[in-house]
């Protein structure tokens, strides 16, 4: 036995005291974030090519008031984590190439102050914060919102007055193309689905293509970084409710597939309603708040006063969460169902 | 069937020592036998310093029924008796035996029990004279589960050869290395039960202990082995129910309100040496195993052995040691003391590197839900941290806080790395004293 003994001794100061579990899964928060904001970069890109500089310009100047506006509320930590960079980017993904800079910049302090700051920062918040920022941007300049430019062109021209001062508002010259839904809503002219799908159209900088879209959604869920209940219960719920009204009338009602590629839905289905915070933490809750989400978009699109309900679809469901989360708590191993109930 | 719903898939690690064959440890110059090394109450000191033992003497005996004798593992001279660190971190009352180095740690002659003579009384008494304990963990007193309460019926004995926890492989060397013994052990189980009938569950990873308890069944038993999904923790008592039978034990309830009893294949295995050698638990398989040990294996080694002198037979540490841990990495207790005897209970030491411990950022709770997917008692994790984190303890009884078994599951997964179920056993903890400040 002496002869196989090691000196050890040395080693029991260093010895470490942590509590079980000692071993730690591979994913981090800062991990997910980061990866969702790769996932955007794709579509970023392919806005550029459709809605040249001023789509990559907006995106970036909503970033940047993101991100800033995090370092300056959150102090030095959770700028790291990536999702104030989320918020930037999916911000100016809802924003027309056209409008002004100053704007979106505003839209992006918006959306990280009251949107997540003031509800206590990451984790905390209620809304989705980018599209705490749309909406106040949407009531704030409703006619730059919703001034779209037209797709292609030069890369280098501008699409509209992007450098115009604060408080000026835009002068407004460039060329306008009207979207898919407005064209629906307004004029009854349904788009080809074919340009819907690849992102030939006019409309918000992130609402080109629903095919790149569906491509890094699906690299995301495989990835387990967002919840696949929540984008296939919106979708199956606009697709399903969306056919049954084009079955009662088809001269009235859009077809289902153009209700399903037109738009924000895409975008707002794989990125905004799967946003963690402000979905329900349950399975059967995720469905809930997808098919709620479906219903409202339909409803807002074909009844309301807007073309386009995605944005609001969303923000009303997210008031809804705590509730879904408490009406849906999961069974407990070895507890009837109906005990859970009481 | 043969799965649960949830769980996770921690890194196995298993290859370090699966295909490593248990050897013997030789004995140390001094063993540690804490009075308290099962759950139920302490046993009661039979010796006084300066007495000589011999290997398998008795040197403190049972207090009531739940409790157990505890043997000496060398012979020697008792040199001390007082306080020594015990691996749940405290101090504890123990006998420290100076081990002889000229003997030949022969056990004196005994008799050896003859269990088809036995009857059932005769054979529980048995066990409990041996000191057999659960040797998963828990330590219960083995006996006490031989003897259930005569409202409940027991239809089936559930054999725990899960072994889900990472780099343990005790079960796994003893099942491949000794069928005959596990089934010796488990047909005197199923005599002492009255039953007929029992289930083997190994996880799949294991073929070649399948393939060795399959080689040595008895043919006049019904005895099966199953293999089960490869998940953490496939060896919790009520997943291994749910993953073999298809019942859930309701909240609150045991495993033998739902026709079970539980025991590990270590525990039964020890109760087959009892009945083949006369000779009560004086020793048992431990695996020494992780990354910062360097050379790891499955050892035979003395109760008592303290964690110094296991892991010089072993190499000793590397020099990026960073953790200690008696059992496995998802449930088991980091030391701090060498000094710290391997009791009966501990089945694996798992050395970690400061690598694999060091202290990973904490973000905020993102409600990503994947501890919900996690658990296996389908808790609400996220929900639970929030209260606990607001010392909101009673809630978290409302919330069920009781039916969490601490797996660690939810804090394994979780990306903010939350300390989850730490703090669900500081809330248990808290109740507990609350409970009993009342009382």
């Amino acid at each position: 036995m002496s002869e196989l003994r090691v000196d050890v001794t040395r080693a029991e100061p260093r010895l470490g005291l942590s509590a079980a579990p000692h071993l730690h899964a591979a994913d981090d928060t800062a991990r997910i974030m980061w990866t969702v904001v790769y996932t955007l970069l794709p579509i970023v890109a392919l806005a550029g090519y459709f809605f040249g500089i001023s789509a990559l310009l907006m995106v970036a100047t909503t970033t940047l008031a993101a991100v800033g506006t995090e370092r300056l509320t959150g102090g030095s930590g959770p700028v790291r984590d990536g999702s104030a960079t989320i918020t930037g980017l999916l911000l100016g993904l809802t924003l027309p190439a056209g409008m002004p800079l100053w704007m979106g910049a505003l839209g992006g302090f918006v959306s990280v102050a009251l949107g997540k700051a003031l509800f206590g920062g990451l984790g905390q918040n209620v809304f989705n914060p980018a599209l705490v920022g749309r909406a106040f941007l949407q009531a704030a300049f409703p006619t730059a919102i919703t001034t779209w430019p037209q797709v292609g062109g030069s890369f280098f021209t501008l699409r509209g007055d992007n450098f115009a001062l604060p408080l000026m508002g835009a002068q407004s010259d460039a060329i306008t193309q009207a979207t898919p839904l407005g064209l629906m809503k307004f004029e009854r002219a349904a788009t080809e689905a074919g340009a819907l799908f690849f992102g030939n159209t006019g409309g918000s900088i992130g609402e080109t293509s629903a095919l790149l879209i569906l491509l890094c959604g699906a690299y995301l869920a495989w990835k387990r970084y967002l919840n696949w209940r929540v984008p296939v219960s919106i979708l199956a719920t606009v697709a399903g409710f969306s056919a049954i009204l084009f079955a009662i009338d088809p001269t009235r009602f859009p077809t289902p597939l153009f209700m399903l590629l037109s738009g924000g839905l895409m975008l707002g289905a794989v990125y905004m309603a799967t946003d963690m915070v402000t979905s329900p933490i349950t399975p059967l809750g995720a469905w809930i708040f997808g098919i709620g989400i479906g219903l409202l978009v339909v409803l807002i699109r074909i009844w309301g006063g807007l073309p386009e309900g995605v944005m609001y679809a969303i923000l009303l469901m997210n008031a809804l969460v705590p509730f879904i989360n408490r009406a849906t708590q999961p069974r407990v191993f070895g507890v009837p169902r109906k005990a859970v109930a009481s | 069937m043969s799965g649960f719903s949830h769980g996770v898939h921690p890194p196995e690690h298993k290859e370090l020592t699966s295909g490593v064959r248990i050897r013997r440890m030789p004995f140390p110059d001094e063993v540690v036998l804490p009075l308290r090394q099962h759950a139920g109450k302490p046993a009661k000191l039979l010796v006084r310093r300066g007495d000589h033992v011999e290997r398998g003497d008795m040197i403190a005996a049972a207090d009531g029924f739940m409790s157990v004798p505890i043997h000496a593992s060398a012979s020697g001279r008792v040199a001390d008796i007082g306080w020594y660190p015990h691996p749940d971190g405290s101090m504890t009352e123990a006998v420290r035996i100076v081990v002889d180095r000229y003997s030949a740690q022969l056990p004196r002659p005994r008799l050896v029990p003859q269990w088809e003579g036995l009857t059932r009384e005769q054979a529980i008494a048995a066990v409990q004279q041996a000191g057999v304990v659960g040797l998963g963990g828990a330590a219960f007193p083995a006996h006490v589960k031989l003897a259930p309460p005569k409202d409940v019926k027991i239809e089936v004995l559930l054999l725990n050869g899960a072994e889900c926890e990472p780099y343990l492989t005790t079960d796994h060397r003893l099942m491949a290395e000794y069928p005959e013994r596990v089934l010796y052990g488990t047909r005197i189980m199923m005599h002492a039960l009255g039953i007929t009938r029992c289930v083997i569950g190994v996880e799949k990873n294991k073929p070649d202990a399948i393939a060795a308890l399959r080689a040595a069944l008895p043919g006049d038993l019904d005895i099966t082995v199953q293999p089960l999904t490869v998940k953490y923790p496939q060896g919790a008592e009520k997943m291994l129910i749910k993953s073999v039978l298809g019942r859930e034990v309701p909240s609150g309830k045991l495993p033998m309100h739902v026709g079970a009893i539980v025991q590990n294949v270590g525990t039964v295995s020890c109760i087959g040496e009892v009945f083949e050698t006369g000779l009560p638990l004086i020793e048992r398989v431990i695996t020494i195993s992780g990354p910062g040990v360097r050379k790891p294996g499955n050892l035979i080694i003395p109760v008592g052995t303290r964690l110094r002198d296991a892991l010089a037979y072993c190499g000793g540490l590397t020099e990026d040691a960073g953790e200690v841990i008696f059992g496995g990495p998802m449930m088991g207790a980091a030391q701090s003391d060498l000094d710290t005897p391997i009791t009966k209970g501990i089945s694996g030491v798992v050395v970690l590197t400061t690598a694999q411990t060091a202290a990973q950022p904490a973000y905020p709770c993102i409600s990503c839900g994947r501890c919900l997917d996690a658990c296996p008692v389908f808790l609400n994790p996220s929900q639970l941290g929030k209260l606990a984190q607001a010392g909101r303890y009673e809630e978290m009884e409302a919330a069920h806080l009781a039916d969490c078994m601490l797996c660690g599951s939810c804090s394994f997964v979780c990306p903010s790395h939350i300390p989850l179920s730490q703090m669900f056993a500081l809330g248990k903890t808290a109740l507990r004293r609350q409970k009993a400040k009342v009382a």
